[in-house]
């Protein structure tokens, strides 16, 4: 696919929702407020495994200014055995599940009443065995979770908690380690880290007696929500409506519900809208953070850096209920490679902990720590330079992926070119520092859209699409609507509809809105192009197929070429009403040519040798996005990504104790990277369009958290000459490995 | 809950010396944080700010008295303050993000308590002395006097400190403060020390002071570590046995924000390096 040019795609215009994000006018989950509403507050377990004996609410419903009380007995079971799932973790029926677990809820005319109320509920708890770590779950004789649900492929030799084994690869790993000059095999165990979004979830909840309801939340995907919420309260799609408030953070936390069937409960029970926000102590205690592992990786290497063989053990930790997610890691873990021979295996596993939901690239970001430390040990052991050997071994257009597919254009060798030609990758090292490398991959998603597009009399657009925008995508997607109209981009106003005003549109997640609405949005433009070709055709009476669009107007072409003057977007649209009424366009679809998406990051670390302080001082991130429709935003998502791996390789971590519980649910002890920790993080795009898009676009916004988290253990372990195999490298942790 | 605003130094203690469950406010950084985690509120709010002469730094006998409602922002605009008693200053700043500094008071991170309290480290190396407004009058005492373990001081029921005095600093002579934390601020000491060094005419350490935070049920001095660097230009001996006694004096915990073998490692390292800095602030060379 050759470049294009592009009049709009590729400019830094201002963003649409910054003015009213710095004025405060925004509105976010706990903004609205209606009258008479009430406050939700949630009982949580503080066992990690308790049976629930009985619960006892009256006390707390007869105290003044409480108007409804819940428990698990108020949510039926559900058919759906995901939805199920999704019910029992919002609310807990016989068991508490992990320290968290929501038991009890109550609505009040105050938030002070609310919190008195809860404290009058008297839970009968029988303390259960527990067990937070995966190597530990997996053991026969562990507590298990829930009993039937243990992948049948598998044997005796795990316990019951496992629910869930994958394996891709391709070759012969003993035909493949035999040829290498040396094989280096090494476990690795990975932290669950939380998204950090700062907006907790927060929702205002509204079921009427007459079934209908309306819904306010902060969320990924409010269709998502929908579809949870109305088969948990058992009622119709089409009469709950919600509505996605502007959203502050989610990186896949907010993809599914916590707080809302509970609200929406409380709602119907006390005839009253109901507003749930959550504390920050509840966001960590009872979201979904992203798995912990432990992982087994060997790598064989021939002495000119070729890899002969690959094969990985990963096994995640994914919380309560039964997941599906190391298949994404197992995945991941060698797309960078062309290898011959490969195989990596998967094990998703229960323990006592809040039920994990995705995470920025989802699965990947661990796996890759642990293949690209094996390849950077390599390098180091074989004295190769660490680019020239991913070079050497690098995914190209052509190969054969880990996973099964055959990779069309890809940017890999390009990042790694650019990121070998930077200047960063040639300056000196200053002493006690370290210089870490490393690939990263996303498959990147497509998935189901829906865009509505009306050309307004004056010459304006307004455009509709059903994706809440955590990313920047109302600037991209009416850039890209201008681009196709052929029009300037003022002219254009994008918003995020609700449930009721657009078709049914997937979550916000995959990094696949820019790649997916954007598909939709030029098919509606081009929609709308085709009617106002028809009307200019009506008015100078010539045959519809005799009318092209160029530049934002119809022109006769053919034969009819020059005959009249072109008319412009604008002119056309102040004479629809007499052409045949309002014109409009729209499009609905599931696009699936998303284009996979690598980076390579390169970060030089200092540490402190006394105190095992790690000091980022240079970072920069290449990667392929295809094409950067706002260059600002893409930069944005590479530099956001790269903070988040940063945190997650030096201090981000769950820190449970042997009584379950979890021991740090604030920002105090568990600690996301504040602005001072970190140098600019320099980003630069690369672009090798994706073939399976009109202009070209990769998605962007999760590649970049699966590179840093090597990258910072290679440099960190090249500054104190010794490998680092443990995430988070906590200053106590490096300073014991240095000894 | 109550809220009152004391009118004067009497009227407070009076008020807290009445019933139980009173708590003094002064900037309210620790008070209010704890009333919002615990859902418990005070049955009476006692507030500092408007006694007169609390929230004032007045110069003394040649030293500086920091009144107890003054702020960490303030104590940082002080350049009296800032040129005689540096380490006290950079220990107070290093609470809390800017927005917290304009509320913090120094004093208050005293009450709180805490073992990983930073002013108190180098209050001690100041040899600061606190004054206490209680139910039989005024009294001093030395802040060292006060420490007593985690979450407690030894004020009885009623004591108010209304001031802290930093005595005047010798000639030649410098404190500094240092503490470890994981990321580069909003965060609590994992380890720290305050260092007030005196030197003689030769630039030889002269009289010193080696005070630790969070390694211990309080901030505790440690006098072999003080001893090992007197008579010494810092160098690498004498270094090293400072260290050693910090390591010696360290009785930490284990816990998610550090190991007793970590805490106990980097207690010694914060000592030895706030040293050099005291030491170089005090004019030696090193």
């Amino acid at each position: 696919m050759s470049k294009q040019d592009f009049k709009i795609l590729g400019t830094r215009p201002i963003r649409p929702d910054g003015l009213d994000k710095v004025t405060g006018k925004a509105m976010f989950g706990a903004d609205k407020s209606v009258t008479g509403m009430l406050h939700a507050r949630i009982l949580r377990s503080p066992h990690a495994h308790a049976e629930i004996v009985s619960i006892d609410t009256s006390k707390a419903k007869a105290l003044p200014g409480v108007k409804a009380v819940i428990t698990g007995a108020d949510f039926d079971e559900l058919k759906n055995r995901w939805t199920g799932y999704t019910s029992q973790n919002c609310m807990a029926q016989d068991r508490a599940l992990y320290d968290g677990h929501a038991v009890a809820a109550v609505a009040a005319i105050s938030k002070s009443i609310a919190a008195a109320a809860l404290k009058l509920i008297e839970v009968e708890y029988n303390l259960l065995p527990h067990v937070t770590d995966v190597d530990e779950a997996m053991k026969p004789g562990a507590p298990v979770l829930h009993v039937g649900v243990k992948a049948r492929k598998l044997g005796d030799e795990v316990s019951g908690n496992t629910v869930g084994y994958y394996s891709f690869g391709h070759g012969d790993l003993e035909t493949g380690f035999a040829e290498a000059d040396e094989v280096i095999e090494r476990s690795f165990k990975t932290a669950a880290t939380h998204q950090g979004y700062i907006e907790p979830h927060a929702c205002l909840a509204d079921l009427g007696s007459d079934g209908r309801g309306e819904l306010w939340c902060s969320t990924q995907g409010h269709y998502n929500v929908r579809l949870i919420c109305a088969e948990i309260l058992d009622i119709e799609e089409s009469q709950l409506r919600v509505t996605a408030s502007e959203i502050g953070g989610g990186f896949g936390g907010k993809t599914t519900v916590f707080i809302e069937p509970v609200a929406l409960m409380l709602s119907r029970k006390s005839g009253k809208p109901v507003k749930a926000v959550m504390t920050r102590d509840e966001v960590f205690r009872a979201s979904g953070p992203t798995m912990s592992s432990s992982m087994d990786i060997k790598i064989g290497m021939s002495k000119d850096g070729r890899i002969t063989a690959a094969q990985a053990k990963l096994r995640y930790q994914g919380g309560a209920f039964p997941y599906q997610m190391v298949m994404m890691g197992a995945m991941s873990a060698f797309a960078a490679y062309d290898l011959d021979h490969v195989q990596s295996e998967g094990w998703d596993v229960m323990t006592n902990r809040p039920k994990m939901i995705s995470y920025r690239a989802p699965g990947a970001p661990m796996a890759v720590y642990a293949v690209e430390a094996v390849v950077d040990e390599l390098c180091q052991k074989l004295e190769l330079d660490p680019i020239d050997t991913r070079l050497k071994n690098a995914a190209r257009e052509g190969t054969k992926s880990s996973y099964g597919p055959t990779f069309k254009a890809i940017g890999l060798v390009e990042a790694l070119e650019a990121a070998k030609a930077h200047p960063h990758y040639s300056a000196p090292l200053a002493e006690n520092t370290g210089r870490g490398v490393s690939c990263g991959f996303w498959f990147n998603f497509g998935g189901q859209v829906s865009v509505s597009m009306a050309i307004n009399a004056d010459g304006t657009v307004n455009l509709i699409e059903g994706n809440p925008d955590i990313g920047g995508s109302r600037a991209s997607i009416s850039m890209m609507a201008a681009e196709a109209l052929g029009i300037p981009l003022d002219r254009i106003r994008t918003i995020v509809g609700d449930t009721a005003s657009v078709g049914f549109s997937d979550v916000t997640d995959g990094s696949r809105v820019t790649f997916a609405v954007g598909i939709a949005t030029i098919n509606a433009a081009n929609a709308a192009i085709k009617e106002m070709c028809k009307r200019a055709a009506m008015i100078w009476e010539i045959d519809e197929d005799a009318v092209e669009w160029v530049d934002g107007a119809a022109q006769p072409t053919g034969h009819n070429a020059g005959e009249f003057p072109p008319m412009s977007l604008a002119e056309i649209a102040a004479v629809s009403g007499k052409t045949g009424g309002p014109i409009a366009g729209h499009h609905e679809g599931a696009p699936d040519k998303a284009g996979v998406s690598f980076g390579v990051h390169l970060v030089d670390v200092e540490v402190d040798p006394e105190t095992g302080f790690t000091a980022v001082k240079r970072y920069t991130a290449f990667q392929d996005v295809g094409k950067a429709i706002h260059p600002a935003y893409v930069e944005g998502q590479i530099q956001g990504g790269a903070v988040q791996g940063i945190g997650w390789a030096l201090n981000e971590e769950y820190i449970y104790g042997e009584d379950g519980r979890l021991q740090n649910p604030g920002f105090l002890d568990y600690r996301i990277p504040v602005a001072s920790d970190l140098p600019m993080i320099d980003p630069v795009i690369i672009e090798v369009p994706n073939p399976g898009h009109p202009f070209g676009v990769r998605g962007c916004g999760e590649t970049a958290i699966v590179p840093p988290l090597a990258a910072v253990s290679n440099g960190v372990s090249r500054a104190i000459g010794k490998r680092m195999f443990e995430l988070p490298m906590s200053p106590p942790k490096i300073l014991k490995a240095i000894g | 809950m109550r809220y009152i605003v004391a009118k004067n130094s009497r009227d407070a203690v009076a008020l807290l010396g009445a019933g139980d469950g009173a708590q003094p406010i002064a900037g309210g950084t620790d008070v209010l944080v704890q009333m919002k985690l615990s859902g418990v509120a005070p049955s009476v709010l006692v507030d500092l700010k408007k006694i007169p002469g609390i929230r004032d730094i007045v110069l003394e006998d040649g030293g500086i008295r920091i009144g107890a409602c003054v702020s960490g922002a303030e104590m940082g605009e002080n350049d009296a303050l800032k040129n005689m008693w540096p380490g006290v200053v950079e220990a107070v700043e290093l609470i809390g993000s800017t927005q917290v500094q304009g509320r913090a008071t120094m004093v208050g991170n005293l009450c709180n308590g805490s073992p990983a309290a930073d002013s108190v480290p180098a209050l001690l190396a100041a040899e600061a002395i606190a004054r206490i407004e209680g139910q039989d009058g005024q009294r001093d005492i030395p802040v060292f006097g006060l420490l007593e373990g985690p979450g407690r001081t030894k004020l009885g029921k009623g004591d108010l400190i209304t001031s802290v005095l930093l005595p005047k600093a010798a000639k030649n002579s410098a404190d500094a403060y240092l503490r470890f934390i994981p990321r580069t601020e909003m965060d609590i000491a994992v380890a720290s020390a305050g260092v007030n060094l005196q030197l003689d005419e030769a630039g030889v350490v002269a009289a010193a002071k080696v005070a630790l935070g969070a390694v211990a049920p309080t901030a505790v001095l440690v006098e072999d570590a003080a001893a090992a660097l007197i008579g010494t230009r810092l160098d690498e001996a004498a270094v090293k046995q400072c260290a050693e006694a910090c390591e010696k004096a360290c009785n930490p915990i284990d816990d998610k924000r550090g190991t007793i073998e970590f805490r106990t490692k980097v207690a010694g390292v914060m000592a030895t390096r706030a040293a050099k800095i005291a030491f170089q602030r005090a004019g030696g060379l090193l």
